[in-house]
């Protein structure tokens, strides 16, 4: 007899991640072309993790990401924005100018695509990191004094 | 000194010094995230502020040199300002960077030994990641031209400081409802201030504060505008501890780590009290009727209040730390009748003060932090005796303390003299009075402590010589030099703060 009530919550949550996840991915691709991008997408990705911390426990959660690993990948997230920026400086453009990249003239728009999209993933990583990161430190921490010793 | 160093410097450093200045720092924040060592994380931070220390001097050097139009503007991206974001650098806020960047270094130097001693160890790089933050936010604050960057980097900043100040739970517990209410009032400070912004949005149609300064004049009746006014003077009021709005302050700094409470003295609250500056006489101008009916009504009688209620609260204090945070509030009471004048005269005292407060409180809080590191205790009792078994450490504070008083011969003297020379052109005698009145009070609280420390016995008489290391005395003595050899020559000072002033009232004044 199993005891377990939320079998049916599991299933669909197991169902349900994935897709989150590829919702993520698609709203921050999408980014370019219409409404989205990276902060939308990172808010998206750290709620599909979070919903498998709910469902299945904040331990097995912090098993498939690690709380280092968030940390690191908000840090990331802004190391490869900026890096954008002091790329742009190394190519002789000002910080952050999308046109210096490839140090095409005006009319050609592929350092202005590369830019964003790496600005944006810059921005996914930092989001989705940060939201993790502040969601264990709420979720993982213990009570520093038991009830029972009060 | 300027032509060397616009000669000795590099290309690509004058032309981009701007975004360097914030950028070096906010970069290296992360990467101390990932770092596991403190010891590597003390040296980066120490690097990344000097790295802003001479861009910020290049940038000073290029405002001052008198070939150059007097303001540097950089176009983030290469969207041109108004459009995109413009950093922009004139006197004043070359000013305000060279003296965020120099405390910067000087308090991350003396960081090392207070950190081991007051932080948990795996938090060490974390919590240098977030100074840097810290760091970097504030001059982003300072550099920015466009207001609603300047919440973005207020924020940074503010953010970071919570964290700062909430860290201190280690030594003691009440430092978590201090960053919690630090946290809440900051983030009321933020939110008036970006409702204002956002007035000033509605009114002119533009952020940059450039702009926004070419098209307030035919809109001074605008009671959106006005709106917006005093929502921003409320939001950076509170940001800059203006009394009553400082209810946060003295707890903030008296349980934050003493690092902290060092950094944040010297720099946190004069940076808020820049952009206010900015945007009174910048973006705003003296010459608008409500912004006069505000300096007379509202910003002379809370300066003159917080000089008086401040002093006395800081008098009945028996920690020393919260007893230099009452005097902070105090002083910041200074500097706001100073600029509430709304005269060049006036306002070079307030930023005169600003620079000596920053290197005063400096110096003090730094001798605070060797006596915590050493003895542990931040009670006048603590502090008896301390005479003999740290002599450096305290004739440093003395001086420091003497130089908070306004003794002549210190820095402190000569911001008042300018501060009272700008009164009596006003025919303020009576604000003269009261200064000299606040002035008795601080020879009351200095005293206090100074007596504890020089003329009675050790409480704990088996207190042998026990100096602070090496590492905080070289930068508490520079701090306590300065304070000697800018109360002497005033000439670069002074001259800072007059050029700061002019540079305030419009591009057209300074050049």
């Amino acid at each position: 007899m199993n005891d377990d009530h939320h079998v049916i919550l599991r299933v669909v949550s197991k169902m349900l991640i994935p897709v989150i996840v590829m919702f993520a991915f698609y709203t921050q691709f999408h980014g370019d072309f219409g409404p989205g991008g990276g902060f939308q997408a990172g808010i998206i990705f750290a709620v599909g993790v979070i919903l498998y911390a709910l469902v299945f426990g904040v331990p097995s959660a912090m098993r498939a990401v690690p709380p280092v690993f968030t940390r690191a990948l908000a840090a990331i997230g802004v190391l490869l924005y900026s890096g954008v920026g002091y790329w742009a400086l190394l190519q002789g453009g000002n910080f952050l100018e999308y046109q210096a990249l490839f140090q095409e003239p005006p009319g050609k728009h592929k350092g202005q695509h590369i830019g964003i999209l790496l600005i944006e993933l810059g921005v996914l990583f930092a989001v989705a990191g940060a939201m993790l990161t502040i969601f264990y430190a709420f979720a993982g921490r213990v009570a520093e004094i038991r009830d029972k010793d009060w | 000194m300027i032509d060397i160093l616009l000669r000795s410097a590099p290309d690509w450093a004058l032309a981009h010094a701007a975004p360097l200045l914030v950028m070096v720092p906010l970069v290296l924040a992360p990467v101390l995230a990932l770092v596991p060592s403190g010891r590597i994380a003390w040296f980066i931070s120490i690097a990344g502020t000097f790295a802003s220390l001479i861009f910020s001097l290049i940038l000073l050097a290029i405002v001052q040199a008198p070939e150059t139009s007097g303001v540097v503007s950089y176009a983030i991206g290469n969207w041109l300002p108004p459009l995109g974001i413009e950093f922009r650098v004139d006197a004043l806020n070359a000013m305000i960077l060279v003296l965020v960047s120099a405390m910067g270094v000087l308090a991350s130097v003396m960081s090392y030994p207070t950190v081991v001693a007051e932080i948990p160890k795996e938090k060490t790089s974390l919590f240098y990641s977030a100074f840097l933050a810290c760091f970097a936010g504030l001059c982003g604050v300072a550099i920015t031209g466009d207001a609603f960057n300047l919440f973005v980097f207020l924020e940074i900043s503010s953010l970071s400081t919570y964290v700062l100040v909430a860290l201190g739970a280690s030594r003691d517990r009440r430092a978590l409802p201090a960053a919690f209410n630090y946290l809440v009032m900051g983030t009321i400070g933020a939110t008036f201030f970006i409702i204002g912004v956002g007035f000033l949005y509605a009114a002119t149609g533009t952020l940059n504060m450039a702009d926004i300064a070419s098209k307030l004049p035919d809109l001074t009746g605008s009671r959106t505008v006005q709106a917006g006014f005093a929502f921003i003077i409320v939001g950076l009021g509170l940001k800059a501890a203006m009394w009553p709005l400082h209810q946060w302050l003295p707890n903030a700094y008296s349980y934050s780590p003493s690092f902290v409470t060092m950094f944040l003295s010297a720099t946190a609250t004069k940076v808020a009290l820049y952009a206010m500056i900015r945007f009174l006489f910048t973006v705003f101008s003296p010459r608008f009727a409500f912004e006069q009916a505000a300096f007379n009504a509202m910003l002379m009688p809370l300066g003159i209040a917080a000089m008086i209620a401040c002093s006395f609260q800081a008098v009945f204090q028996t920690d020393v730390r919260r007893m230099l945070a009452y005097s902070s509030v105090a002083q910041v009471g200074y500097m706001i009748l100073g600029v509430s004048i709304g005269t060049v005269a006036g306002l070079s005292a307030g930023l005169f003060h600003l620079l000596n407060h920053a290197m005063i409180k400096g110096a003090l809080f730094m001798a605070v932090a060797a006596v915590v590191l050493t003895y542990k205790g931040t009670n006048i009792r603590d502090f008896a005796g301390l005479g003999r078994s740290a002599p450096w450490t305290m004739t440093a504070f003395a001086i420091a303390g003497l130089s908070l008083i306004g003794v002549p011969l210190t820095a402190g003297f000569q911001s008042k003299l300018q501060l009272g020379y700008a009164l009596f052109e006003q025919g303020w005698w009576w604000a003269v009075i009261l200064v000299v009145f606040s002035s008795f009070l601080a020879v009351i609280y200095v005293g206090r402590i100074l007596e504890a420390v020089f003329f009675q016995p050790p409480v704990n008489p088996r207190k042998t010589r026990k100096e602070a290391p090496i590492v905080l005395l070289v930068p508490l003595w520079i701090l306590a030099l300065a304070n000697i050899y800018f109360g002497i020559t005033t000439e670069i000072p002074l001259g800072l703060a007059r050029d700061a002033a002019l540079a305030a009232f419009g591009p057209g004044m300074f050049r």
